[in-house]
């Protein structure tokens, strides 16, 4: 039981880094600064939606009684969330868009990679699923902090600003919890530490090709992945809950 | 003859034959320029039309709609693009289209100025507003212009679609709880007569329309239209259990079609000239988009040049 209460806890995390990000995405549509752009990050959206659907659908069957998705991703309260801080952080503008996506990007596909091999075949499954478009997402972000750090001084300097606010959450990914290990000793889930070196090295090199600096300030206090979140998210629920909060036990 | 006349009666020729123009054929200036204002202001539609529904996408009310409808809004900037792109064709660019849209030169469909106050106004828009819409563009799948009736043919297959996703999110909630069928009704009754109206003034009054006939943008009048889409939706409705709010429609044995009341063209061309409930929303979001998106375009711009100055020293 107990094996089973941490993986849909892990599950939920998995789940939620998507969901947040797949929603903060999602209020872009129709606003980007040209239809390319407006498809591309609709269908990145729409892609950790899909990923979101696959993990909560797992999750609730685990659950067992009556639980579905829905009631996973709309019905838990503020603090049973369990997305990393960086994630829900605001669309401020399009450099934010894409630092918070190309250092989330980087990251998930490490994790993903790892997560391929996992001995829990449904997340192995799902990780199989999403890498492809993991691999995408990255290849977009990527490109795009190239585009901005090298464009114009406008973009050079909205980029670098952008990282200054977004970098500082990025240790928070690898800070294992207690749900994480548990997991990565029973060859579940995914290995932090294995990443991580990985992960900068990447991080750093493409910063380096955007000719933008590393911020001075490496680290802010966040724990989004124990449910201790910034103010922004309950802002987020309130909008993505509000549909299930006042037509309670419908069907949509 | 001039030599202008027989072109002119040339390319008549070809439209009465059936044949299609591309935009390298010769073509009179008149037709260019009405080809130009109808394809933008359609591309327009779409792209402001992202908006009542983009509305909806973050408060969606379960994980399969939310995917649904961003996929649908996804769509209508995919049918932008290639709307823009085959008027594009005709000498125009896609900067001084948006341009003309900012500047309230070019008009967009004024459904998209109605506001979208519920989840039923999802159903709602997919089944009346696309379903609308559909009735005009099948009938463009057969227009003249080539790159205008190919870009229909794809559109209106996922019109198509949007349209059936449309009404199950309406016979769902109509076969749901009271409060949802109440939802549902409400939507209806705030659509329907916004809907009417995407075809356009009566017959009588229509501008324009003369001259598209010959040049088969047109093979219906507005009238024509307007009358299938209520002939449709009627038995829709019925089997929905919910009631058009019009007094006056019934069917009418000896036309074979159903006759309907008047529609409100005071709103209709308030609406139209600048004056409905949410034209100055729209376009202020559109204007912000396009305003705060210029230095990423101007980056991407300046990128693209560095690196193709750079190759062409490595060369």
């Amino acid at each position: 039981m107990e094996k089973n209460e941490n993986l849909i806890h892990y599950l939920l995390m998995l789940g939620d880094n998507s969901m947040i990000l797949g929603h903060r995405l999602s209020e872009l549509c129709g606003h980007g600064p040209n239809l390319e752009t407006d498809i591309a990050l609709t269908n990145i959206s729409l892609d950790f939606f899909g990923q979101v659907r696959s993990y909560f659908q797992y999750a609730a069957q685990l659950k067992g009684e009556d639980f579905n998705e829905d009631k996973i991703a709309f019905l838990r309260n503020e603090r049973q969330y369990y997305n990393a801080t960086l994630l829900e952080q605001e669309n401020n503008d399009f450099a934010y868009v894409i630092v918070r996506q190309f250092l989330f990007d980087a990251f998930h596909k490490e994790l993903l990679e790892q997560l391929m091999n996992s001995k829990d075949t449904t997340i192995a499954a799902i990780a199989t699923k999403s890498i492809k478009e993991c691999r995408y997402h990255l290849r977009f972000s990527s490109e795009w902090l190239k585009r901005l750090g090298n464009g114009t001084e406008e973009s050079h300097q909205k980029a670098q600003l952008a990282l200054n606010d977004l970098y500082v959450y990025c240790h928070e990914l690898f800070a294992e919890s207690e749900v994480e290990r548990k997991m990565k000793e029973s060859g579940i889930g995914a290995d932090l530490d294995a990443i991580k070196h990985n992960y900068l090295a990447i991080i750093h090199q493409l910063i380096a090709e955007a000719q933008l600096k590393i911020p001075e300030t490496i680290q802010r206090v966040a724990k989004g992945k124990l449910g201790f979140h910034s103010e922004k998210l309950g802002y987020i629920l309130t909008e993505l809950q509000y549909m299930q909060r006042a037509y309670p036990d419908m069907q949509w | 003859m001039s030599p202008e006349i027989n072109l002119e009666k040339a390319f008549q020729d070809r439209i009465d034959k059936g044949e299609k123009i591309e935009p390298k054929d010769w073509m009179p200036e008149k037709y260019r320029k009405t080809h130009i204002r109808q394809i933008s202001q359609h591309a327009h539609s779409e792209v402001v039309g992202m908006l009542p529904e983009g509305n909806w996408i973050t408060r969606a009310p379960s994980l399969k709609r939310k995917c649904a409808l961003l996929a649908k809004v996804q769509d209508e900037a995919g049918h932008g693009l290639y709307l823009y792109s085959a008027a594009e064709t005709l000498g125009i660019s896609r900067d001084e289209m948006i341009e003309q849209l900012h500047s309230g030169k070019a008009k967009y469909s004024s459904i998209f100025n109605y506001p979208t106050l519920s989840w039923a106004d999802m159903g709602a828009i997919g089944w009346l507003v696309d379903g609308a819409a559909i009735i005009n563009q099948v009938m463009l799948t057969r227009t003249s212009f080539g790159p205008y009736a190919r870009a229909m043919v794809r559109i209106c297959k996922e019109e198509s679609f949007h349209q059936r996703q449309g009404y199950e999110i309406m016979m769902v909630l109509a076969s749901g709880t009271p409060e949802q069928k109440e939802m549902a009704q409400d939507a209806l009754n705030r659509f329907w007569w916004p809907s009417m109206m995407m075809f356009g003034p009566r017959d009588e009054e229509s501008t324009n329309s003369e001259l598209s006939m010959k040049w088969k943008i047109k093979r219906k009048s507005n009238d024509e239209l307007r009358q299938q889409f209520v002939d449709n939706s009627v038995p829709q409705a019925e089997y929905l259990g919910l009631t058009i709010p019009d007094p006056d429609l019934k069917w009418n044995e000896e036309r074979g079609h159903y006759d309907f009341g008047d529609i409100d063209w005071n709103e209709f061309w308030q609406v139209v000239k600048g004056d409905g409930p949410c034209n100055k929303e729209r376009m202020e979001a559109r204007q912000n988009a396009w305003d705060n998106g210029k230095w990423v375009r101007d980056a991407a711009m300046a990128y693209a040049e560095k690196q193709s100055k750079s190759k062409s020293i490595a060369v």
